[in-house]
């Protein structure tokens, strides 16, 4: 009895392994029917954006050049943290990100390569990387999520700023370990001034409720048990279009005016210097930033905001130039100054 | 005892296991020496710098207190639970078996976000506690159930026939027999909460490693959460000499393991409503909480999809490695488990202590630590299955060699004597007597270890071959990118899986008894 037992295991470890490789040959395949693709021409695509999006630009880019990419997904700092530690070696040709802060890290470690100019150049400045080493591929608006029931729509904050009054304790929540809220911190640091900054931040950690991730704020306001809170604005148009359990009570405020709570937060895409396929990886880049790229996003379900080619973005969103953001440099973002600040209050 | 040893063989450690064993702690160090190798990088200076603030006092207390409560709360759970099911006339004692062993396979962050959606003020220290309690009481559960079927009944009925009472014959005589399988639940608990981030995510609990997580989140900071992860290193030694303090060196070995047989079980009579309740409960609170979320997600979402060609392919994928990952797991665990337990010494203790550090770390340490050491020194094997079973290894080798840690414990290495003296060399010992009659170890400890992968995220995202898609990895995908409906699915598969694990556990138990 107990000689027959390996075998049979071993068999079954051998069918599963078999069946797991052709499922997964099976599905990453699939689009690429057209002429098969030299092996020296397969991108490596480390994509922190939503699988969709990524998948979706991959499988678009593969349909028209008959270059194969293959996507490893991961979170910003996850990736970006690999990037960094496999270094010179990575197999990593393109990456992408949800927010700009982790294209600062692998930027501010000389791992990218400059982007071509015709690609700069289909992304309006403010959207991309003052050195030049990689671009903007979507962006995503800071707004105030607040449930009508415990905040009525006149007593809303007219500015991030207001939130640092003492009439705000415990009346809206944030998420100051994500790189979403630094982000939004270093937007008031650079708009408003250290000292200003420094003020805002400490009655942000005298009033605000303290959680962890986006989503949980939005369902911690829709239950009513935080009046409000700050977000960026996907999470929201993302959970109605899924059914709106966890936002259906609750409505969205854009500060607009320039105001640093109307700080749109940019994904980045940029080519490693490592890359061994240089010429695709910038022409899969271009493709992204570009009129066909930039209309699947819009088209697609992620609901953020398209910046490039002049595309316009998702017709549920409001529109791009009615955000009235502010300008700010996104390599300037999230520097070592913020997460310091941070940590001084106790926020981090 | 030595002169035993010294009869069986020319050396004090057969080379080759002592070998594979040094070569075990040496992968398994990995993660130990990345921390080790930041931290010679800060500085002294640096390295004061970024641990001697509040925060971390913080930080110190809190994840203390929940090492603390969380353990001793997993213990009394999963002995009670334990004893109930393998010790008593409680009816439907298979079913039960599942369910026990069912919460581990739940994903940390639904089980979490399950219980935010009951109660959402439910958060803090009382919050942590409870979650962690109701996700790893099984790590207790599952090794104390396999020890009570493997020890002798004839103890208990002699210590009853001698006139005492049925509690203090449990705290006397089943107690310290079972002590290394409850002492190694309690280890790898203790380890989990150390390095657990998915449940406390959404319950408002900060951490040493929800620190370190925020600190990755945070641009330039990678040193300073590495410093953080070298503080857990250092609890984490805390608990490893603990735990071989308390085990202590008795022997609970018994010449004859041909002879185990049930015990009688405990008659509960009208205890048996409140017993099968209390179970129901725990089952209600660790299983129902999370599947009513992912329910609520099937219910309320429009993004609800059942891509079969997908969820064939990831479920497929998810069990291969799990079942690979659980083989090598167990098979490096092995040697190391072995030396420790028959060669036990500060050499072979050590080797054994060293593999037990990355299931303390958090998942994203261990994998810049793998990726580091890996396209360096392997870069051919770089992002391959092998790596990626590598790393699972890495990640939960204590699982299988607690299990197999206490199953040695109760074989009398006598047996191993007897099968030398009639001429077998000692690598067929260890293939013909010594490994079958740890069966029921070897099953328990490569279910956990196959629990655990199926559930893995970070390394299986970074290390695993490009296109590789997991229930994890899918589930994470969609989750994250707020189709909750669509992950659902996922998510219920990855507590599916679990039915195999906890059948193989039932089902090595009745052939050891029979």
């Amino acid at each position: 009895m107990r000689p027959a037992r390996p075998h049979l295991l071993a068999a079954a470890v051998a069918a599963v392994l078999t069946l797991a490789a052709c499922g997964g040959g099976a599905s990453t395949a699939a689009p690429a029917s057209q002429a098969p693709a030299p092996t020296d021409t397969t991108l490596v695509l480390y994509n922190a954006q939503h699988e969709e999006v990524g998948q979706a630009w991959a499988d678009a880019f593969t349909a028209k050049t008959g270059i194969t990419v293959d996507v490893r997904n991961g979170s910003d700092f996850d990736l970006a943290n690999q990037i960094v530690a496999e270094g010179a070696a990575s197999p990593a040709d393109v990456f992408i990100t949800e927010n700009s802060p982790a294209m600062s890290l692998v930027s501010g470690k000389g791992l990218f390569s400059p982007v071509d100019a015709a690609t700069t150049a289909q992304v309006p400045a403010q959207y991309s990387s003052s050195k030049g080493d990689w671009v903007g591929i979507a962006a995503r608006s800071t707004v105030f999520v607040y449930n009508p029931t415990t905040l009525p729509d006149d007593q809303l904050p007219k500015s991030i700023m207001d939130l640092a009054k003492p009439e705000w304790k415990d009346k809206y929540g944030v998420s100051p370990s994500g790189a979403d809220f630094q982000a939004i911190v270093s937007a008031v640091y650079l708009l408003k001034g250290d000292a200003e900054g420094a003020a805002w931040l400490q009655g942000v950690k005298d009033n605000a409720r303290i959680y962890r991730g986006n989503s949980t704020i939005m369902k911690a306001a829709n239950s009513g048990e935080v009046p409000g809170g700050v977000i960026y604005h996907y999470y929201w148009y993302g959970d109605q279009a899924d059914g709106g359990a966890n936002s259906s009570a609750t409505k969205l405020e854009f500060f607009g005016n320039q105001d640093p709570g109307a700080f749109l937060s940019v994904s980045g895409g940029g080519v490693l210097a490592s890359s061994k396929h240089a010429a695709q990886a910038q022409q899969f880049l271009a493709f992204m930033t570009g009129v066909e790229g930039q209309q699947i996003l819009s088209d697609g379900t992620a609901m953020e905001y398209s910046i490039g080619s002049g595309v316009a973005p998702n017709p549920k969103l409001k529109p791009l130039a009615d955000l009235q953001a502010p300008t700010v440099d996104p390599n300037a973002l999230n520097g070592p100054q913020i997460v310091a600040e941070m940590q001084r209050v106790g926020l981090l | 005892m030595i002169s035993r040893v010294a009869a069986s063989t020319g050396f004090r450690y057969p080379p080759l296991r002592l070998a594979v064993a040094l070569a075990v702690a040496a992968l398994t160090a990995v993660p130990l020496l990345y921390v080790l190798a930041t931290a010679i990088a800060v500085g002294p200076a640096g390295v004061v710098e970024l641990l001697w603030r509040p925060r971390v006092a913080d930080l110190l207390r809190n994840t203390v207190v929940l090492v603390l409560l969380g353990t001793s709360a997993c213990m009394v759970v999963g002995i009670g639970a334990a004893w109930l099911v393998e010790r008593t006339t409680l009816p439907g004692r298979p079913v039960w078996t599942g369910l026990m062993a069912a919460p581990l396979a739940v994903p940390a962050f639904v089980n979490s976000v399950g219980w935010y959606s009951v109660l959402p003020r439910f958060d803090g220290l009382s919050a942590a506690v409870t979650v962690t309690t109701l996700s790893y009481y099984p790590l207790v559960y599952l090794p104390v159930a396999a020890a009570l079927r493997g020890i002798d009944p004839a103890f208990e009925e002699l210590s009853r026939s001698l006139g005492v009472g049925p509690w203090r014959t449990f705290a006397r005589v089943v107690l310290p027999q079972v002590r290394p399988a409850l002492l190694g639940g309690a280890l790898l608990v203790g380890l989990h909460l150390l390095a657990e981030f998915g449940a406390l995510q959404a319950l408002r609990f900060d951490t040493f490693t929800t620190a370190i997580y925020d600190q990755f989140q945070s641009t330039f900071n990678g040193a300073g959460a590495t410093m953080l992860a070298g503080v857990l290193v250092v609890l984490c030694l805390v608990l490893l000499a603990g735990e071989a303090w308390a085990v202590g060196h008795v022997r609970i070995s018994r010449i004859g393991s041909g002879a185990v047989r049930p015990a009688a079980p405990q008659r509960l009579g009208a205890g048996t409503v409140p017993a099968a309740g209390a179970l129901a409960l725990l089952a209600v609170l660790a299983l129902g909480v999370p599947l009513g979320c992912l329910a609520s997600w099937l219910v309320t979402s429009t993004s609800v999809a059942f891509p079969l060609v997908e969820l064939t392919s990831t479920t497929a994928a998810s069990l291969g490695l799990g079942i690979l990952g659980a083989l090598a797991t167990s098979a490096l665990a092995l040697p190391v488990a072995w030396l420790a337990v028959r060669r036990r010494s500060t050499l072979t203790t050590v080797i054994e202590r060293v593999t037990y550090v990355g299931n303390s770390l958090p998942g994203i340490v261990v994998a810049l630590a793998l990726i580091t050491a890996g396209i360096r020194f392997v870069p051919a094997l770089y992002q391959t299955t092998a790596m990626l079973i590598t790393a699972y290894a890495v990640l939960f080798m204590p699982r299988a060699m607690v299990s197999l840690r206490a199953t040695l414990a109760q074989i009398p290495p006598d047996l191993d004597d007897v099968a030398r003296s009639l001429g077998v060399g000692p690598a067929d010992v260890l293939a013909r007597v010594t490994v079958p009659l740890m069966a029921r170890g070897v099953g328990t400890g490569a279910a956990l270890v196959f629990l655990a992968v199926v559930t893995e995220l970070t390394s299986t995202l970074l290390l695993a071959p490009i296109g590789t898609q997991t229930l994890a990895t899918r589930f994470w995908s969609e989750s994250s990118a707020l189709h909750y409906g669509a992950a659902a699915p996922y998510a219920l598969l990855m507590i599916v899986l679990s039915a195999p694990g906890a059948y193989l556990l039932t089902r090595r138990s009745r052939q050891a008894v029979s």
